[in-house]
């Protein structure tokens, strides 16, 4: 590894805050890349959603109501049922390659890689999972919902991510009904009840975070706050018929207390994303994911403050991101998770947005979807509501790196349309990885039997998979 | 065989000490890991307990399972005038024959309600009733008692295969390795990739143990012998053998495809083919130590006890837990079996549960491995009573 203490924004930046550098694009041929200018693209149009879109919240809930249809024709006409159902399976799981390849593409072809970055940690923020089948497109609809919020305020971003309907059903909230409410009076036999699970993720993952001082009464009555938030084939609304009457306390305010309604959801989500508490968590959150898991206090420091003193805007958060001396330091200790870096594969391949959106069924799954489940990191899969682990020790165990190795000798000549059209593999390893290229790879890339573990070394080198 | 050393540096690598667990201040420490090996397998999916150990001497079962082929007279090998095995278990009758193999039967974990897959797993992998704090239900109960091990190192836990395994995730270290992951580059690439690694210590003892581990993987995978679609499942199981009779005490993976809403009789043969070819493997590699070991075979639930509209069963409630190996006590059917009526059926439709599922994996921890019954309720198992002791361990 180099250890040069300083290294130009322009050099560094694309490694920390994107996918690293295109070989089109090096030697300065993008420009001179600056923070300003990084701020200036996210501020911008969302081009790669543009050019390489995703599932709409509605294709998500067609899905969902396409589910539905086949239950009731399970039940008039079962032998039907099971080749459509087979048939409607395999429509789906298309649906959700289509998806893949985008995300994809936009890494691989953007020049505005701070906001795909972005993008990925706030979806992984804002984890859900896929629980049952009818929700497989819902899912991946909830992370593109993020997509137009994130330059803007977390409160916003925040509203986007709770109220879509794949989060309501991720936490159970759709389960949750007012014990006093009108509904589970009408039905005692019912047993309705409070599911605390949506209020209780709210705060400790969403916002304050698990060391902040709430407790359990707040989470309750959280919870009694949210119940009301159910969906139906349109999407979320507000039942008030399983909503909890009289006030709710949390964190020392009260809510409610009228007829129930939106708006005291809509006014608790505004004040928990304002909490002191959500400023430390989200800013040090940042700061680990870009920069350090135990980064410098100053840096953190100063991105709450900025979170503070802008009411929740995220974009002057993102400029002591991206300014502050503690997130340049050019020691790179993170590491890229699977996903991240076959983008950053393929980008440094000089693979465009079109060929990758041009990848077969079988490619998808026998180069990507497969070797990304073997690294650790099943696609939009991670383990459970807190997302996938930010430790560089979690994703270099023995088995993701032999995979890494795997993936690198065996894919790249074959994404590039044969052996012969890898890259020679020195310049490769000097264009890509500049002066971070540590003495011991540059004597090995030479030496490598073959052009294909030659690109391999460069790819599954740790100054490659470093960030 | 692996040094000592390099599992040393293999545990140093994942970061984490047991001391610096919040949890060991208030727990007593257990024996040292000692000889016993215990292997979990998760099915996935829910495995039709009914259907696998089927309670033939009830009648009511073939009066709610028409289509299915159950008890001995269509192709199930009878086990004790009451309960018959599977037909596609047959490779397991010898083990049977020899005080092997055990069940338990109307088991289940303390979910209830939703029967979902995702929250079935969760609370059988986390261990846990459905009322604890979140922060339990990211550990698995098998990382809680490597808590209890004092002298557990990273590689006294295996996990094998793909497919994650919540049942061992904390803070403990342990190791994962899938046989497909076997390292495909020359041996001048791989001396290259050691230059490369060699200064950034983390990627340095990762690939040392990825090569090694996958030398012995490529050499016991080429050994299994057998049809194709239990070909992963002898893989990992005979992998995970491969670890067992090192130093290796605990090993989990999964067997997956039990979810058999549809045309049961020939849906459950695979899955039912892979546990028959999972445990046989891990027999014969396990070689003289089988008879230290413990397979427990869980599954999220049970499933209905009537067949449904297109020849299968939906999600249920009491299920089986399959017991093997040379530790078992005896061949037998344990626990209590509640019978088929309507009314002896939870929500009139599912096996009502007699037992809880974790107080038999409970007692075989606590005669593996010597914790305490304290340790045992209070932490790997929060709020578990484990109750009389069933007596499944020779």
């Amino acid at each position: 590894m180099a250890s040069q203490a300083h290294m130009e924004f322009s050099e560094l930046a694309p490694i920390r805050f994107g996918y690293g550098h295109r070989p089109d694009a090096a030697g300065g041929a993008a420009g001179p890349v600056t923070a300003d200018a990084m701020l200036a693209l996210l501020r911008g149009p969302d081009q790669a959603a543009l050019a390489f879109p995703g599932p709409t919240t509605e294709d998500g809930l067609a899905v969902r109501a396409k589910y539905s249809e086949l239950g009731k024709m399970r039940r008039k006409d079962p032998a039907a049922y099971e080749q459509v159902f087979a048939n409607y399976r395999k429509t789906l799981g298309g649906m959700r390659r289509d998806v893949l390849r985008a995300v994809m593409a936009r890494g691989v072809a953007s020049d505005d890689m701070f906001r795909e970055r972005l993008w990925a940690f706030w979806s992984d923020h804002f984890t859900t999972r896929v629980k049952r089948q009818p929700y497989a497109l819902l899912q991946l609809s909830h992370a593109e919902a993020l997509r137009p919020h994130l330059s803007g305020r977390f409160s916003t971003l925040l509203r986007a991510a709770t109220l879509h309907p794949q989060m309501i059903y991720y936490l159970d909230q759709n389960q949750s009904v007012g014990p006093e409410s009108p509904k589970a009076k009408r039905k005692p036999g019912k047993h309705f009840g409070l599911n605390e699970n949506l209020a209780r993720e709210l705060m400790e993952l969403h916002t304050l975070g698990v060391n902040a001082s709430y407790t359990q009464t707040d989470v309750r009555e959280l919870a009694e706050l949210l119940t009301g938030l159910q969906v139906h084939t349109d999407g979320t609304y507000f039942q008030k018929q399983s909503a909890e009457p009289g006030a709710e306390h949390v964190l020392g305010r009260e809510y409610g207390g009228g007829a129930p309604s939106l708006r005291d959801i809509h006014a608790v989500l505004d004040d928990l994303a304002r909490h002191p508490d959500t400023a430390q968590h989200l800013a040090r959150k940042l700061a680990v994911h870009f920069v350090a898991d135990t980064p410098d206090p100053a840096l953190v420091q100063a991105m709450a403050q900025a979170y503070l003193d802008h009411d929740t805007g995220l974009m002057p958060v993102y400029d002591v991101l991206l300014t502050h001396p503690a997130a340049l330091q050019a020691r790179f200790l993170k590491m890229r998770q699977p996903l991240e870096w076959m983008i950053a594969a393929q980008r440094a391949m000089g693979v465009g947005g079109d060929q990758v959106m041009g990848y077969g069924a079988k490619q998808m799954s026998r180069r990507f979807s497969g070797p990304l489940r073997r690294m650790g990191q099943d696609w939009r899969a991670p383990p459970g509501p807190d997302g996938w682990p930010e430790a560089p020790e979690a994703w270099v165990t023995p088995q993701g790196l032999a995979e890494r190795i795997n993936w690198a000798v065996s894919h790249p000549a074959a994404l590039l349309g044969g052996e012969r059209r890898l890259p020679d593999p020195v310049e490769f390893g000097a264009q890509v990885l500049g002066t971070r290229q540590s003495d011991a790879l540059v004597a090995a890339i030479p030496r490598a039997e073959s052009r294909r573990e030659a690109v391999a070394l460069v790819l599954a080198s740790p100054e490659f998979m470093r960030r | 065989m692996l040094s000592r050393r390099f599992f040393l540096q293999g545990s140093a690598l994942i970061g984490c000490s047991a001391a610096a667990h919040p949890l060991m201040s208030s727990m007593t420490f257990a024996a040292t890991p000692g000889e016993n090996r215990l292997v979990v397998v998760i099915l996935r999916g829910a495995m039709d307990g009914l259907d696998i150990v089927q309670p033939y001497g009830d009648p009511m079962l073939a009066k709610l399972r028409p289509d299915f082929a159950i008890g001995p007279g269509n192709g199930a090998h009878d086990l004790d005038g009451f309960y018959a095995l599977h037909p596609a278990l047959s490779p397991l009758l010898a083990l049977w024959r020899a005080g092997e193999l055990s069940f338990a039967h109307a088991v289940s974990t303390p979910y209830r309600g939703k029967r979902s897959h995702f929250d079935g797993q969760d609370i059988l992998e986390a261990g846990t009733g459905q009322d604890v704090p979140p922060e339990l239900h990211r550990t698995g109960w098998l990382n809680r008692l490597l808590h209890s091990m004092p002298d557990a190192r990273a590689d006294t836990a295996f996990s094998v295969g793909t497919s994650g395994m919540p049942v061992l995730a904390g803070e403990a270290p342990t190791m994962s390795w899938s046989p497909e992951a076997s390292v495909g580059v020359s041996d001048q690439g791989q001396r290259l990739f050691e230059q490369i690694y060699h200064d950034d210590p983390l990627f340095r003892d990762a690939a040392r143990a990825a090569f090694e581990i996958g030398a012995q993987s490529n050499a016991s995978g080429r050994r299994t012998t057998g049809a194709k679609r239990t070909a992963q499942a002898r893989a990992i199981a005979s992998f995970a053998a491969g670890r067992l009779r090192g130093d290796t005490r605990i090993a989990a993976f999964s067997i997956n495809g039990w979810d058999t809403h549809r045309a049961q009789i020939s849906t459950l043969r695979t899955p039912a083919e892979r546990l028959a070819a999972t445990i046989t493997t891990l027999k014969d590699g396990l070689g003289d130590v089988w008879g230290k070991t413990v397979v427990l075979a869980m599954t999220e639930f049970g499933r209905t006890a009537a067949q449904n509209g297109s020849g299968g069963t939906d999600h249920g409630t009491g299920g089986a837990l399959v017991m093997a190996g040379g530790a078992v006590s005896k061949a037998r059917v344990h626990g209590h079996f509640p019978g088929l009526r309507e009314a002896d059926l939870l929500d009139r439709r599912d096996l009502m549960p007699q037992a809880d599922i974790r107080s038999y994996a409970a007692w075989a921890i606590r005669g593996m491995f010597g914790v305490d019954r304290a340790v045992l309720e209070g932490q790997v198992f929060p709020g578990l009573d484990m109750g009389p002791d069933p007596k499944i361990l020779a």
